[in-house]
């Protein structure tokens, strides 16, 4: 890297530059788009120059999807909250479960302990549908069918095996001697882990959870089918775009930009600890 | 106190400590010497409760510790790789036993900066492991496991990574750290020199199985096996093959003609075939002996070095005391001090010698 010649260093920073540019291009765009009305969005040839507006976000706060023809009332912002709900309780008993389950694969390897994590891996493979069917019946025999506590539950399949996964290399990571000295020292196993094996896992648990979070956000098929309309999160709620008088594009944009917000505030919050976590270093004593 | 009974423990079909007795005496130093792999390390972490052994009992003190946690057995451990928390300052890896031990925070920084003080890292005791070198880490390792005055301390080859000039300073300071504690101690060490200098005695390890177990001065001028003769020494032992006779003069060896008189009690060994192990020292160049011819010479420090080869063209280690004078290279005959040679059986490897129940012993 030292070694770069002025033409290499400018050469590669016109290739950050234009993979930087493929990849926010699109948010870029949408953020335009929920600045602008539908006419101006569908205007031929598209153009750069519009007028900004607000009434986008105003009509999604307030609930209030105004099209040329009608008026209709949407649930924008309570889907928002549904998602912010299901996803922060999903990751949090994901972590509650997987963390300690993680540490147990990694640190006590017993008769069948591989095909047990290797299963819970499993269900990350099968399709959705496939355990949507049977799922929906069980839950409206027993009550759990459009309950925040059903659908938190069900999205253990998609949380649960990525961070017990991800945790369980970090925890492997850890120089058991680093443990058996903290006890040998004194302190309980429980102390250990929570004073050893968790900091020093701390950055991949970091990256984990975050990595969960987003895929929790981002599901769609579970809550669309398991979820009623005031249990559905955003991913589903933004099919109510889509109505009978034609696309509300620049609703959808606003409401996009609001829905990836929290994610990326998220992501870019812990940053630190996903930079540090993915190059592992910092783990090793 | 520590007391080991029958213990075992197996990784898969392998065998690592196979039925280990041995008693370690309070406050006495008991070095585990022996080749990578033999099972020192193993036997330290079943000691400490880090490696749950397959049979046998663990005693400290009167106690049967065998089915105690770690925390339990209060014993301090230095790990090889140091093993410190790289979370934590190296004031607080220190502290960690205190804290565990429920001290009071005055106490804790007293206790610290004691052991730091006596190990010379008080003045990096607020760097992160990261930030220490190899030696600071490694008496980091140290102070932690002595800070709590446990009553048995395990170290594990505590030396290996550090620096020759370091190693040296701390071979000199440690028995008298030791000491000072009157704690039993454990230590696991490859170098010889280590075990030599800091053991009262050396269990001589291989393959699982203690082979000897004795006083540095017994390893040395009695060791039970050639293998062990070949560890302990620098140069090594000179090794030659040959068969005891016996006449009416008592019992000798034949080496490049010459009669070599060996003690009346080798009569076991009369026509066995057998090694000869003759240490460098147990060599001098005289007058009159064994004809050789003097090729090289090497010197060290406190003594020199020669190379010589015997008629047959088998080389020899000839040492003496630096600055007395040698033969010039070509013919020169070399005397052998007859109560200091070992006759090892060339089969079994063990030592033939007044004690033959115990060189039995030790090829069985």
């Amino acid at each position: 890297m030292d070694h770069a010649t002025p033409l290499e260093r400018w050469l590669r920073g016109i290739a950050l530059a234009l993979v930087v540019l493929f990849f926010m291009f699109p948010i870029f765009w949408i953020v335009l788009m929920s600045l602008q009305t539908n006419e101006t969005i569908l205007r031929t040839p598209p153009s750069m120059v519009f007028e900004p507006t607000l009434s986008n976000y105003s009509a999604i706060i307030a609930g209030r999807l105004d099209s040329n023809v009608a008026s209709m009332g949407i649930e924008f912002m309570s889907n928002l909250k549904n998602s912010i709900i299901l996803s922060t309780f999903s990751v949090a008993l994901a972590l509650l479960l997987g963390v300690p389950a993680a540490y147990a694969f990694a640190r006590h390897k017993f008769r069948g302990s591989e095909d047990i994590a290797f299963t819970l891996l499993s269900f990350r493979f099968a399709p959705p549908l496939l355990v949507l069917l049977p799922l929906t019946l069980y839950f409206q025999q027993i009550g759990l069918a459009d309950t925040y506590v059903g659908l938190i539950w069900v999205y253990q399949l998609i949380c649960l095996p990525l961070i017990l996964w991800i945790v369980r290399g970090y925890f492997e990571d850890i120089s058991p001697d680093v443990e058996h000295a903290y006890r040998i020292a004194g302190h309980s196993w429980f102390a250990t882990f929570r004073r050893i094996a968790l900091p020093l896992a701390g950055p991949g648990i970091a990256a984990a959870g975050l990595l969960a979070f987003i895929f929790a956000w981002n599901n769609f098929v579970f809550a669309l089918v398991l979820a009623s309309a005031d249990k559905q999160p955003v991913t589903v709620g933004a099919l109510a775009f889509v109505t009978a008088s034609g696309i509300q594009y620049g609703q959808i944009a606003a409401a996009i930009v609001l829905s990836i917000a929290p994610t990326l505030a998220l992501a870019l919050y812990a940053q630190r600890y996903l930079v540090e976590g993915l190059s592992l270093g910092a783990v090793k004593g | 106190m520590i007391r080991v009974e029958g213990l075992t423990k197996r990784y898969g079909a392998t065998t690592v400590l196979d039925g280990l007795d041995f008693t370690v005496a309070a406050g006495e130093t008991l070095v585990l010497f022996g080749p990578s792999g033999a099972g020192k390390t193993v036997l330290l972490r079943a000691l400490a409760g880090a490696v749950v052994p397959e049979a046998g009992r663990v005693f400290i003190g009167e106690q049967d510790v065998t089915d105690r946690a770690p925390e339990e057995r209060g014993v301090g451990m230095a790990f090889q790789n140091y093993a410190l928390f790289p979370h934590m300052t190296a004031f607080e890896n220190i502290a960690s036993p205190l804290r565990a031990r429920g001290l009071g925070r005055d106490a804790i920084r007293a206790g610290v900066t004691d052991i730091a003080t006596l190990l010379k890292i008080d003045h990096v005791v607020g760097h992160a492991p990261k930030a220490l070198s190899n030696g600071q880490k490694q008496r980091t390792a140290l102070a932690r496991a002595l800070v709590a005055e446990p009553e048995v301390l395990l170290l594990d080859d505590p030396l290996r990574n550090v620096d020759a000039k370091l190693r040296f300073e701390m071979r000199l300071e440690l028995p008298r750290l030791l000491a000072g504690r009157g704690a039993t101690v454990i230590y696991v060490t490859q170098d010889y020199k280590e075990a030599m200098a800091l053991g009262d005695r050396i269990a001589v390890l291989a393959a699982g199985r203690i082979v000897q177990i004795g006083t540095p001065e017994e390893i040395y001028t009695a060791p039970a096996t050639v293998e062990i003769a070949k560890l302990f020494g620098d140069p090594t032992i000179n090794l030659l093959e040959a068969v005891p006779e016996k006449d009416e003069g008592g019992v000798f060896l034949r080496i490049s003609d010459q009669r070599v008189a060996l003690g009346a009690d080798l009569g076991a060994a009369v026509g066995r075939a057998c090694l000869a192990g003759l240490r460098p020292e147990a060599l001098s160049f005289a007058a009159a002996g064994i004809p050789v011819e003097s090729e090289a010479e090497t010197p060290f420090n406190e003594k020199t070095v020669t190379l010589a080869l015997t008629r047959r063209r088998r080389e020899s280690l000839v040492s003496r005391p630096a600055g007395t004078p040698g033969p010039t290279s070509g013919p020169a005959h070399v005397a052998i001090d007859p109560a200091q040679v070992l006759v090892f059986d060339r089969e079994t490897g063990a030592r033939i010698a007044l004690g033959q129940g115990a060189a039995a012993e030790a090829a069985a």
